[in-house]
């Protein structure tokens, strides 16, 4: 516990000194990712010996402060555990990437204060994990929120990263009042006391606990950007620095997972339909976060609908355990938990690989646009290269990370197959099964959305000037691309070592009679199938090379020419002739087209000879056309009619203050 | 030792008489045609012709492109390890073998689509956008038809579930058994780009999903492929023959193996015969027949969970 103590510490502290001593860019970045790195290592040593030591372990830290409600408590269990090491893996590298992806930015820029704020960002989330009191909880979350707001605007010259700014700002504080709310409710019941140590001893009534669970997940929901409270994830997270967009996208928004989860320690026995509503808005998350992943022209912006994409897939994994508990299935319930925690740490690895390769591309070409780029692995082969270990990770094929999570759900979804038929268990099986489905359509999905991306960004012919001049990553941001690519490929062949690792956290959410021992052995049998995933992948690639081996030696001593591309007898292609980004995603999204319209404006050619014509397609999100827009369109009017009140005079203001202390102190007093 | 070497048997018939599958459609469409038809071991001797050949790349062509092939093939040959055969268990044999299989064919088409990609035509980028389309729906027909077996048998490993499956399904639901057999046949046909999906005969061009995405290569890469396209094919007809022919057939694993080559054989001949009396679809079409089949195999899971 000191040595996380010692990491806020060196967080806080870094982020002062890069306030006061950062006027300078590259001495901000020595600071301020300097100090990032250091944190890192400190609470990833933590998490070392904690693994160590002993895993059911809970470490705590009980401190009284001078505020009238709470006290400054902390604790270590195995949940937070698994959150707190992917956020210092992931906030460490992205740190080392960002210095070197900050020297090439616009001057003009403070990156005093970006350093402050990314570490004052990292600071907060761990200590959101860490926290073990709902006020210091709640201060934590704001700061998290307030930081990352910041660090939104650091490009803020442009138009539409100020209004991703407000889109992020309203949203995040829409969701904490929700959680605002849903704490109160549990403190009420807590007689009072906020420490999360009461809220675990509590017996909630039925009706309270089901308004306490719809709070959370709309509240914590809205940060982890479950469909439908995700719009603001597209517009924040591409505005960001890419260094930022990689935390944001790999960690932070996991907090919300995170709250679910520490939510649901809290809460016994939970009814089936809790586990029904997270796997219906994670399946809904999965599929149109999936497609319009396809439907995106911006590399960041297709990034972070893929985001919502594995949060609902994470959602779906929740939704199973918690079904698995409901129904008396342990196999069904750890598998779906373990799926899921797994799936969090594999996401915080390649998305944020992801985010960086996409950053590395936006350094080298200025622009982030699918249709402007092309050919960049033969000018960015680093950057290529890890960009395919993340795609493959990603989309759920071996030998990368994702498939051993997705694989785990597959199974938990299908346990209560195999089960006698109790009255608890239709619900789990019909649940489970329409997850797999889910799943299923996703991971193929996937697939496509991001075999496009690899393909239109860096094969094929570059679509523009910027793109035929680009030039490699700085060795910074090389390094950090290795490091997650190889990490991608290390932690999907490791399955068997890393699922243990899971096993606390999952202790914690099913409070199963016995310790972490006894849960790993009720899914036991399961190790053979991690083992030969393992050597299935490892066997796929030493198959391949030895092909490719066999290959050169066919082709040794035969004729090898290089010609132009076959275009069917076409004389002179052009880049422009290749297929776009929207012309692949196009028949999978007419399929979807009950569900995603499309705009289309096409100008057809007239005449004998047509002087021009055009078309422009794009896929605009359904539930800020036909949710949001309208809702709050509404909202203006109906708001703007006690607009009145807002006249700009501050003694009335003032008084209306006085006035509702008093009416307050009389209600208090009554 | 002897049981490992029994389990191996049916890979090495796949290794060695998959290319013969495509020979045996071609060869019954003749037939129905009243043609005589090119010989059964034709693909044998384009796949011995195209080894001993030099190659052209397309100077657009990066690593990912020349390293598809092998990928592709390293992703399908592991495959045929899950699969048994009616009688013998696969030499690869544990829970959620189902999956695996699932995974390594989309890593297949993965290198395939990347490396279509990788030429830069927009005939290739065609195929690979309508492959990943029509896949993307596949992935959950073929599912929820091995979730009713899986169900049925207990087991998510493919050798205990075609073992167990059938023997409990026919008992109580056999058209359960009809219904899947026709989605995993779909599935078939589509994976495998065959008429009413693509039409494999008006080579180069005019074909439109997986011809079309492999233009570019010759030589040993092209037999790669190839050689591929016809495992690719024996994987998912050894999933209808699986289905279809009891483990209590075969007494021996040599007969089982049999078995199995017939089974496949007859599959082959089946899809000869749906080519020979079904047009191309319509693109637009095609989903509605994929979502059919989807349909149909959770159809089949109803039956089999009611059952």
């Amino acid at each position: 516990m000191n040595l996380l103590l010692a990491a806020l510490l060196v967080w806080i502290g870094g982020g002062i000194a890069c306030l006061l001593g950062g006027r300078n860019r590259r001495v901000a970045g020595w600071l301020g990712a300097g100090t990032a790195v250091t944190g890192s290592l400190l609470a990833l040593l933590a998490g070392g010996q904690w693994v160590l030591s002993l895993p059911d372990a809970i470490w705590q830290v009980n401190y009284a402060w001078p505020l009238p409600i709470g006290r400054l408590a902390l604790s270590y269990d195995g949940l937070a555990a698994l959150f707190v090491v992917a956020t210092a893996l992931i906030t460490g590298l992205a740190a080392i990437f960002g210095a070197g992806y900050l020297q090439h930015a616009p001057a003009g820029r403070s990156f005093g204060l970006a350093w402050c704020l990314y570490n004052l960002l990292t600071a907060s989330m761990v200590l959101v994990f860490l926290s073990a009191n709902a006020l210091l909880f709640l201060l934590a979350w704001e700061g998290m929120a307030l930081t990352s707001f910041g660090l939104v605007l650091f490009d803020h010259e442009r138009p539409s990263v100020r209004r991703a700014g407000v889109i992020y700002f309203l949203a995040t504080h829409l969701g904490t009042a929700l959680l605002l709310v849903m704490f109160l409710l549990l403190g009420n019941h807590a007689a009072g006391v906020l420490d999360f140590a009461a809220f675990s001893d509590l017996q909630l009534p039925p009706g309270v606990a089901a308004v306490v669970f719809v709070l959370a997940v709309l509240g914590f929901g809205t940060k982890a950007g479950l469909m439908p409270m995700h719009v603001w994830l597209p517009e924040a997270h591409p505005a960001a620095p890419s260094h930022v967009s990689a935390v944001m996208s790999g960690v932070m928004i996991k907090t919300g997972i995170y709250g679910i989860v520490r939510l649901l320690t809290f809460l016994d026995s939970p009814p089936a339909w809790w586990g029904w509503l997270l796997v219906a808005m994670g399946a809904t998350s999965a599929i149109i976060g999936v497609l319009l992943a396809l439907a995106q022209r911006d590399l960041k912006r297709m990034l972070a609908y893929s985001s919502v994409e594995n949060i609902g897939i994470i959602s779906m994994g929740l939704g199973i355990g918690l079904l698995g508990m409901s129904a008396d299935n342990p196999v069904m319930a750890t598998l779906g938990l373990a799926g899921a925690f797994l799936h969090v740490l594999n996401h915080a690895v390649f998305k944020s690989l992801l985010f960086l390769n996409a950053g590395a591309v936006l350094q080298a070409t200025g622009t982030a646009e699918l249709d402007k780029l092309g050919g960049l692995l033969r000018r960015m082969p680093w950057t290529g290269n890890s960009f395919l270990a993340g795609a493959l990770a990603i989309a759920a094929l071996p030998p990368g990370n994702g498939l051993i999570s997705e694989l785990l759900l597959f199974l938990g979804a299908l346990a209560p197959l195999f089960t006698a038929v109790t009255p608890g268990a239709t619900d789990a099986r019909a649940a489970g099964l329409v997850a797999a489905a889910a799943l299923a359509l996703t991971s193929g999905l996937a697939v496509a959305c991001f075999v496009r991306t690899f393909g239109l960004v860096f094969l094929g012919e570059p679509r523009s000037a910027a793109s035929q001049t680009a030039h490699e990553a700085g060795p910074a941001m090389r390094l950090t691309l290795v490091v997650l690519a190889s990490s991608c490929l290390i932690m999907g062949l490791a399955a068997p070592w890393l699922l243990p690792a899971m096993m606390p956290a999952c202790q914690l959410v099913t409070a199963q009679p016995g310790d972490t021992a006894t849960l790993l052995a009720t899914i036991a049998p399961l190790f053979a199938t991690l083992r030969t995933v393992t050597l299935l992948s490892i066997g796929v690639l030493l198959l391949a090379l030895c092909l490719a081996a066999l290959r050169r030696i066919l082709l040794r001593g035969r004729t090898i020419s290089s010609t132009v591309t076959w275009d069917c007898g076409y004389a002179a292609p052009t880049p422009r002739m290749q297929y776009t980004a929207a012309s692949f995603a196009e028949p999978i999204l007419r399929m979807a087209n009950h569900i995603l319209v499309a705009r289309r404006r096409f100008l057809p050619p007239r005449g004998l000879f047509p002087a021009q014509s055009t078309f422009a397609s794009e896929t605009p999100d359904l539930y800020e056309e036909r949710l949001y827009r309208p809702l709050f369109r509404n909202l203006e009017t109906l708001l703007g009619r006690i607009q009145w009140i807002q006249h700009g005079r501050l003694n009335y203001y003032i008084l209306a203050i006085v006035l509702t202390l008093l009416a307050l102190l009389v209600w208090k007093m009554r | 030792m002897t049981e490992l070497c029994y389990s191996l048997l049916p890979v090495l018939a796949a290794l060695l008489l998959a290319p013969l599958l495509p020979g045996v459609i071609t060869r019954t469409k003749a037939m129905v045609a009243g043609r005589r038809g090119a010989p059964l071991c034709q693909l044998y001797y384009d796949l011995w012709k195209l080894l001993r050949k030099g190659a052209v790349y397309s100077r657009t062509t990066s690593w990912v492109f020349r390293f598809a092939p092998c990928l592709t093939l390293a992703a399908l040959l592991p495959a045929l390890l899950l699969l048994p055969a009616p009688g013998v268990a696969a030499p690869i044999t544990c829970e959620g073998t189902l999956f695996f299989l699932l995974a390594l064919l989309a890593l297949a088409r993965f290198s395939t689509v990347a490396a279509a990609l990788d030429t830069g035509s927009s005939f290739e980028g065609m195929g690979g956008s309508r492959e990943v389309q029509f896949a993307s729906f596949t992935e959950p027909a073929i599912l929820l038809a091995l979730a009713a077996l899986a169900q049925a048998a207990g087991s998510t490993a493919l050798s205990d579930m075609f073992r167990d499956a059938l023997p409990t399904i026919s008992q109580t639901t056999t058209p359960a058994v009809v219904l899947l057999a026709v989605a995993l046949m779909i599935v078939l046909l589509v994976e495998n780009c065959r008429i009413p999906f693509d039409d494999p005969n008006t080579h180069l061009e005019l074909t439109m999903i997986h011809e079309v995405m492999v233009l570019d290569y010759s030589g040993p890469d092209l037999a790669f492929i190839l050689y591929g396209a016809s495992l690719k094919l024996w994987l998912c007809g050894a999933l209808v023959v699986n289905l279809l022919v009891p483990w209590s057939w075969a007494d021996h694993p040599l007969a089982a193996t049999g078995w199995l080559v017939v089974g496949l054989l007859v599959v082959a001949v089946v899809v000869g015969l749906v080519e020979s009396a079904m047009a191309r679809l319509r693109l637009l079409q095609v989903p509605q027949l994929l979502l059919g089949a989807g349909a149909l195999a959770a159809l089949g899971l109803v039956l089999v969970l009611r059952g």
